[in-house]
């Protein structure tokens, strides 16, 4: 193995201050211009092109719940046509679950998980830069779809036969499963990230019971990701490929089986619930730590939640198929699993009690929306053991109790963390801090809107009101309670008019930050805000589980990295023992080209099969011409 | 914040092999993913086969032979692809390079062997579910295979050429390492395409 290769290299120990950021910031910087701006690898650049992105997505999947609101107001509203609901519910969810809250959590993850394990960017930042394209182009391609008048209506786990060519003779429903092979392999794409990211460039001394929680749920999650999506990727090609060249995977009269869909989707469907918790429940141990001026109690009781939490979520998808007939041993089997998993989901939260209990909590804008996901996230969690018992179930299946508990859980389990997370991290990442006070009023719309718009939901599902009806007559008695419901959810709307409204202004007028304006104890406080290119001027050495509580002072630092190229330190899996200097890549415009070319293969195999054939070639190319070394020192050492 | 000093990384290596190395994670981890799909391919096979009274539908079982001669082809491959490991730790190029060539062919003569098992399978992917799932399992490997492969062809090239550098040769033994999972997923999937419609 060859050994320092170069001795005349210009190394960090040879510069001091503000010379040695200079020249880091040189050779991490983003090329400038267009061109610079699309060949970025800075997990923060992509990163904060994520979190934008799948904000927009958000808004858009929230103006099609207002549509919905505005629709089911009263009965018998002709707001929208039954053709356009079925496209605006379809649309929302799908919106939702694969434009909005994956990515945002992977989002956070790419920005932070590098800052938080003391590295210079991401694992694979050129597959980082391909992943965010491939989201951006999913996305786009979805909505484009939709605004065309193409957008899926089968909902959003596109049941078949429903979705089979007979029933939706559209491309519609090929949409839907080609948005989700865009997503799924955006998703995995970072999830491979994260894991080498957190197994290989953590700081040195940052062993296994160091790192910081909102990382340990990464990379739980990651792994969840791994293991969930390659089953809808799987069910998604099966699809598209039973509507385009006729397979029978899902024709009952050639031996194929409809419940094999249910199967398949669910199989990734409940952990997809988990992999949007987990990093909810990770940016609460964060937040909770810094307001409750303590370290969170039961590190090691909430990392085994984590793990647990992980691995009982594969164990539970047959419970959103209670009603199709299962054998009672199989329905026994799933309720026992699915109450089961509420056991280390309550050690956290008992957890996070007693970190309260024990703090001198300090009641800012993202304490105060921590505050609101355990009130909310225990609601639905406890909706969430009705529904895992079968009678019970079997009742309210399709209602909108169902709908009740999933957003008590979704918004509660994850946007409101995500929320408490935007107020947190906003001034690292932008340098500003946000209004305190506008955030005060932006928590007490969200936390009241959402129960009036949902609360209501649980009793019109047990009296009767199924999901994904367009409309209903005034005789039901659905009424004033559909109408508190909306207007609920126009108060919840509002909160994030103000939280949009509170960036913008703050973007420009908002208090300077400084380095670590909460006082909070992990290392991505410990560098400027916003970080420079290059993270750190010397990489941290870790020696505490809080290290910027356990001397406030001074950071201990190695020296030795390059200050000539890309370079960062891998460190061992546990220990987290310095190995090896490896180069990190620099900005590239071909992670572009080969997600465009992904695009044109992946749209192209919806209407024929042959991209395959000719859709390949330029995906190959494009490759190539990635992973070709340009010959600049990154690629040489 | 005040920095102090309290090592130096100046002596590391600026590239390792295996798990010091951050592409063999990454690999592991396409390879754990992948691992997944198959799995979920197998698990869609079988649920198939469990709920269908006759198996193969309509269809007789699969040719032996094309499956058979891969098999036995890729395990023999397990040798060359370990001794190209061996080399390229040493950072041997000029055996590196034979070794990149001759891993391509082994590579191109089993994706050729891959069109005489498509060719064999006695089913179309239209005919029945089990021709559908069959077909999908095994395009779902060939494009393994011939990821692989394409791979394999490039870093031969690039050995080639003046980029063939130092921690090129890490490069060589991930390739190596995924090769050896193409030949591990294979196996199973042998075993079921093949064997269980005979059982």
């Amino acid at each position: 193995m060859s050994m320092a290769a170069d001795d005349r290299e210009l190394r960090d120990e040879s510069l001091d201050g503000l010379q040695l950021s200079a020249q880091l910031e040189r050779i991490w910087r983003t090329p400038s211009g267009l061109l610079g701006a699309l060949m970025s690898v800075d997990h923060k650049v992509v990163g904060r092109r994520y979190i934008v992105t799948a904000f927009a997505f958000l808004l858009l999947g929230g103006i099609l719940a207002m549509l919905m609101r505005v629709q089911l107001a009263g009965p018998e509203k002709t707001f929208l046509s039954p053709d356009k609901y079925n496209q605006i519910f379809t649309m929302h969810g799908s919106t939702m679950m694969f434009l909005f809250a994956v990515p945002v959590m992977e989002a956070f993850a790419v920005y932070l998980v590098p800052l938080m394990v003391g590295t210079r960017n991401i694992a694979f930042p050129r597959l980082n830069a391909f992943s965010f394209w491939m989201f951006l182009f999913g996305g786009c391609f979805l909505w484009i779809s939709f605004l065309l008048n193409v957008g899926p209506d089968v909902g959003w786990f596109a049941y078949v036969p429903l979705s089979s060519l007979q029933f939706t003779p559209t491309k519609r429903a090929d949409v839907w499963a080609q948005m989700i092979t865009f997503t799924e392999v955006a998703a995995l794409a970072v999830a491979v990230e994260i894991v080498v990211t957190v197994f290989k460039l953590r700081a040195p001394g940052m062993t296994l019971d160091r790192i910081p929680l909102f990382v340990w749920a990464m990379l739980v999650t990651a792994f969840l990701v791994m293991f969930a999506m390659p089953s809808i990727m799987v069910a998604s090609t099966s699809l598209i490929l039973d509507r385009l060249v006729n397979t029978r995977f899902y024709d009952s009269s050639s031996g194929g089986h409809p419940l094999l869909w249910q199967h398949l989707f669910w199989f990734f469907g409940h952990p997809e619930v988990y992999i949007i918790f987990i990093p909810g429940t990770g940016m609460v141990s964060m937040i909770l730590a810094t307001f409750a001026r303590r370290p969170v109690i039961g590190y090691p009781v909430i990392i085994l939640s984590l793990i647990a939490i992980g691995f009982l979520s594969f164990g539970l998808w047959v419970h959103h198929m209670f009603v199709t007939g299962l054998p009672q041993l199989g329905a026994g089997l799933f309720t026992a699993s699915s109450m089961l998993i509420a056991v280390p989901s309550g050690l956290q939260i008992f957890c996070w009690l007693a970190t309260l209990w024990d703090g001198r909590p300090v009641y800012r804008t993202p304490l105060l929306f921590v505050l609101g996901f355990i009130a909310i996230f225990v609601i639905g969690g406890l909706s969430g053991v009705m529904v895992a018992s079968v009678p019970i179930d079997t009742q309210v299946h399709d209602t909108y109790f169902v709908v009740a508990h999933f957003h008590y859980v979704l918004i509660g389990g994850a946007v409101f963390p995500l929320l408490g997370a935007v107020y947190y991290w906003f001034p690292k990442i932008t340098g500003r801090m946000l209004s305190e006070s506008v955030g005060r009023w932006n928590f007490w719309l969200a936390f009241i809107g959402f129960n009036v718009a949902f609360f209501p939901m649980h009793i019109l599902g047990l009296i009767g009101m199924p999901r994904r009806v367009y409309t209903y007559t005034a005789e039901m008695g659905w009424e004033r309670l559909n109408l508190l419901s909306s207007v609920g959810a126009f108060i919840f709307a509002l909160s994030f008019a103000l939280l949009l409204a509170n960036v913008i202004y703050s973007l420009r007028k908002g208090a300077r930050a400084g380095d670590n304006p909460w006082n909070a104890s992990t290392l991505e406080w410990a560098t400027s805000s916003p970080p420079p290119p290059h993270n750190f001027d010397r990489i941290p050495v870790v020696k505490h589980r809080d290290p910027l509580w356990a001397d406030s002072e001074s950071l201990p630092v190695v020296a030795g990295l390059s200050a000539e190229r890309r370079e960062v330190l891998l460190t061992s899996l546990a220990e987290a023992e310095p190995q090896v200097r490896e180069a990190s890549p620099e900005p590239s415009i071909w992670p572009l080209l080969t997600a465009i070319a992904t695009t044109v293969f992946f749209i192209g195999s919806i209407f024929t099969p042959w991209a395959v054939l000719w859709g390949t070639p330029p995906m190959a190319i494009t490759l190539i011409g990635w992973f070709w070394p340009t010959g600049s020192r990154e690629d040489e050492a | 914040m005040k920095q102090t000093i309290v090592r130096n990384v100046a002596e590391l290596p600026t590239f390792g092999f295996g798990p010091r190395s951050g592409p063999w994670w990454g690999a592991m981890g396409f390879m754990a993913l992948e691992g997944m799909g198959f799995a979920i391919a197998i698990g869609t096979y079988l649920y198939l086969y469990a709920v269908n009274p006759t198996w193969p539908i309509g269809a007789s079982p699969p040719d032996l032979w094309p499956g058979t001669v891969e098999a036995a082809l890729y395990l023999l491959s397990i040798i060359p692809n370990e001794y190209t490991n061996r080399v390229a730790q040493r950072q041997d190029l000029p055996r590196v390079r034979i070794c990149l060539i001759v891993m391509s062919l082994i590579g191109i003569v089993l994706l050729v062997l891959r069109g005489f098992e498509f060719a064999h399978l006695n089913t179309r992917w239209d005919n029945s579910a089990y021709g559908s799932v069959v077909w999908l399992i095994l395009g779902l490997h060939t494009t393994h295979l011939a990821t692989d492969v394409g791979d394999t062809v490039v870093l031969a090239v690039l050995m080639f050429t003046h980029h063939a550098k130092p921690r090129r040769f890490s490069d060589v033994t991930d390739n190596v390492f995924y090769w050896n999972f193409v030949v591990l997923a294979w196996l199973p999937l042998y075993f079921l395409l093949d064997w269980v419609p005979r059982l």
